[in-house]
């Protein structure tokens, strides 16, 4: 099976490629771009004149709901979003029901993903039993079954001596580690950024500090240990800039932030929408800048849609007893695109944020255009914007405070391995 | 940003869910209609026929007893049919959503919610789901706000003092909690008052509290200086003793209002509390019993300015 696409504007965000060209998939890799595409036979031709062709996204956050909460979405539902936004891969995190701790459950994960053959999923494995954080897991056969690192998800570990001890453990076998800043205690009972928005409205709040010294508490253990850690959705200035520092020094960490909260901030709440209460909280005016300035600068390594689809009733709910999140996957690229518009960013570096930036981090060679890497694409009209509707959405969750909003980046097709996985009609 | 749900296209007063976001024109006139009512409630017969034929329904999430039957007597005087609901025993507990709850009363044909809840914006969720014809009246949600307490705290205030341009207030106590204490505040700057102070340990301030347009004062003698009005907050049990305050006795030395604290106001300052009150926590009997307390006139005045915001949410006021 070959395929090819010609008369495409083609971005590699890891090399800064922005130039009209041609690309050839064989055998579900990339065998040729250019003159040596255009000369070669192919058994598909795709012609994206006035479209840009990239590397498909590769989002580092999207919760499928499988297994155990099916009723929130499905594998099916959510595969079929992530292709229709352009995603072709994408890690899960472990807090499915029963938490993704066990061989069997991930290995029967990734063969219903691989049944449906649509995005590649990367499931992230439980740190630690059920996500108690009593019992590491079996972190050796999990790798084996094909978890790419290890994560409590939001379930802090309130335990700091075996937060110490799960980094050692899989430090000793090169594992990362995956880890949500946020410090139980100073958090429990919050629901909104503890500030003038969360006063004026009565929310019981979440402190800054609450991100900041589970950070230091993780990066002191970092220091002891050396095992890689990647900080989860960062939502405040003083979590950047200690991030900034500790790159600075040489740790090993990454991090990377929710696109909701390059957009949004808690006076966006207005008369308490339920659709604005995300986990972590969407933060102060100038948290969200730092945060759109970090991804700008590198110190955020890359943007992730944070994809936690929420049934209607979830939501139909007074704010505090709303369950958090928003769908994303479908608005991952739409919103990049509108961030880089916004702080007038060229094309390619924006993509790079979503595709070569979380493929270093997931350790894959996904996310770039050149000769062996993946065929896994996306084609689509930086141009045209599309209108935000439920029906629009193929996400089983329609919970995002963008509802009705016209955003850009209408997606053409999606391709994974050389196969065209998604074709608007 | 959504349209604020409590005018309607007229800028008059649909719901009333807050007094954040009331234009001073709408709080001004609650408190002249409310002016009307106080000759109703002090003839013999003490019923007018504004809401005759309409039904009120107070849905009260959370137990109350006082701020339910003031809503009741109030909802009497307009000759308005009564429903009261304690839903907190009824079918939430049966695991009935909210929605669901709201839609099964509007189909008995309501005409006025009157709703509490533990959850801040909850009246909001409701308000945004009933027919145009329905009205929500907020009777307090969470922290959030407690709109008719806090109107009538501002008609008490009005009555005494007259004018709020000269005010200096202060607030005493659990302000993080205090619903009544946020939705004061929002009256009193609305008005136009100079000086709104706050006072209280740093473990019963919401984050930021200044921005609401405060000041705020650790120290109860320094925060009561040249006061015109000292408005003092309840304190609920569960925190008089726990990581907010160590005990009620060193809450009451510090924050409690006694005779000797009080002299440093003008002589002619006036003390209000919402009720209940804890004697000897938040406030000393001498006090509350004394010259300068109009803690009872405050639930008079209450029944007043409860059936003028029915009056005017139904749009039948005059």
């Amino acid at each position: 099976m070959s395929l090819r696409i010609t008369n495409a504007r083609l971005i590699d965000p890891a090399s800064g490629r922005d130039a009209m060209g041609d690309v050839l998939i064989e055998k579900g890799r990339i065998a040729a771009l250019d003159g040596d595409a255009r000369a070669a036979r192919a058994e598909r031709t795709l012609d994206a004149a006035g479209r840009v062709v990239a590397p498909g996204l590769v989002d580092l956050a999207a919760r499928l709901r499988e297994p155990g909460e099916e009723y929130k979405a499905t594998l099916e539902s959510e595969m079929d979003a992530a292709v229709a936004g352009g995603v072709t891969s994408l890690a899960c995190p472990p807090d499915t029901d029963p938490p993704l701790d066990e061989p069997g459950l991930v290995d029967m994960l990734r063969r219903r993903a691989r049944a449906l053959a649509r995005a590649r999923l990367y499931p992230i494995g439980a740190l630690t039993v059920k996500l108690q954080g009593e019992t590491l897991t079996e972190m050796g056969e999990l790798s084996e079954s094909g978890c790419v690192a290890f994560s409590q998800a939001n379930v802090p570990l309130q335990d700091t001596q075996m937060l110490w001890r799960a980094l050692q453990y899989a430090g000793s076998f090169g594992f990362a580690v995956w880890l949500r800043p946020a410090e139980p205690w100073l958090s429990r009972g919050g629901v909104a950024h503890d500030g003038e928005v969360a006063t004026r409205l009565g929310l019981p709040g979440i402190p800054s500090f609450a991100e900041t010294i589970a950070i230091c508490t993780i990066l002191e253990i970092v220091r002891a240990t050396g095992t890689r850690v990647h900080l989860c959705r960062l939502s405040s200035e003083a979590g950047v800039a200690m991030v900034r520092a500790a790159k600075r020094e040489g740790l090993p960490v990454s991090c990377d932030v929710g696109v909701h909260h390059l957009h949004l901030c808690d006076i966006d709440i207005g008369y308490f929408d339920s659709l604005c209460r995300l986990d972590p909280p969407l933060r102060a005016q100038r948290d969200r800048e730092a945060l759109s300035a970090g991804v700008a600068d590198g110190t955020i390594d890359c943007v992730c849609s944070d994809h936690t689809p929420v049934d209607e009733d979830a939501k139909h709910q007074p704010f505090s007893e709303a369950a958090p999140g928003a769908t994303g996957l479908e608005l991952l690229l739409p919103l990049m695109l509108r961030w880089g518009a916004m702080r007038k960013r060229p094309l390619a570096q924006t993509l790079a944020r979503i595709s070569c930036d979380p493929a270093r981090i997931l350790g894959v060679r996904s996310g770039r255009i050149e000769i062996g890497a993946p065929g896994d694409l996306v084609m689509f009209d930086p141009e045209g914007s599309v209108r935000l509707t439920p029906d629009a959405l193929k996400s089983q969750g329609k919970n995002t405070p963008f509802l009705g909003y016209e955003l850009p980046g209408q997606v053409h097709a999606t391709i994974v391995a050389g196969k065209v996985v998604y074709e608007r009609e | 940003m959504q349209r604020n749900p409590q005018l309607n296209r007229n800028g008059e007063l649909q719901h009333l869910l807050s007094i954040d976001g009331l234009p001073r024109e709408v709080i001004e006139r609650v408190l002249a209609t409310a002016d009307s009512f106080i000759g109703v409630t002090e003839r013999e017969v003490k019923k007018v026929p504004l809401l005759r034929g309409k039904s009120v329904f107070n849905l009260f999430f959370e137990p109350s007893t006082r701020t339910r039957t003031t809503f009741e007597i109030a909802a009497k005087r307009l000759s308005a049919d009564v429903i009261n609901l304690n839903i907190a025993v009824s079918s939430q507990s049966k695991g009935e959503s909210l929605l669901d709850t709201v839609a099964n009363l509007s189909a008995m044909q309501a005409d006025i919610f009157v709703v509490r809840h533990g959850s801040a914006g909850a009246p909001y969720l409701i308000a945004r789901h009933v027919k145009p014809h329905e009205h929500v009246i907020n009777a307090g949600d969470g922290r959030h706000a407690h709109p008719t307490q806090g109107l009538l705290d501002l008609y008490t205030l009005r009555h005494y003092k007259k004018d709020f341009t000269q005010l200096t207030v202060a607030i005493v106590g659990d302000v993080l909690h205090s619903r009544v204490a946020r939705s004061l505040i929002h009256g009193l700057t609305t008005l136009g008052t100079p000086e709104v102070r706050v006072i209280g340990p740093q473990t019963l301030m919401p984050a930021g509290v200044e921005a609401l347009g405060v000041h705020v004062y650790r120290d109860m003698r320094e925060g009561l200086r040249d006061c015109d009005a000292v408005v003092m907050l309840r304190l609920q049990n569960e925190r008089m003793r726990g990581a907010l305050l160590p005990s009620a006795q060193e809450f009451f030395k510090h924050y409690g209002l006694t005779a000797d604290k009080l002299a440093a106001a003008k002589p002619d300052v006036i003390v209000m509390h919402p009720g209940p009150m804890n004697r000897g926590v938040e406030i000393d009997s001498s006090v509350a019993d004394g010259p300068h307390s109009v803690i009872l006139p405050q639930v008079t005045f209450g029944i007043a300015v409860r059936m003028a915001v029915m009056s005017m949410v139904a749009g039948v006021s005059a």
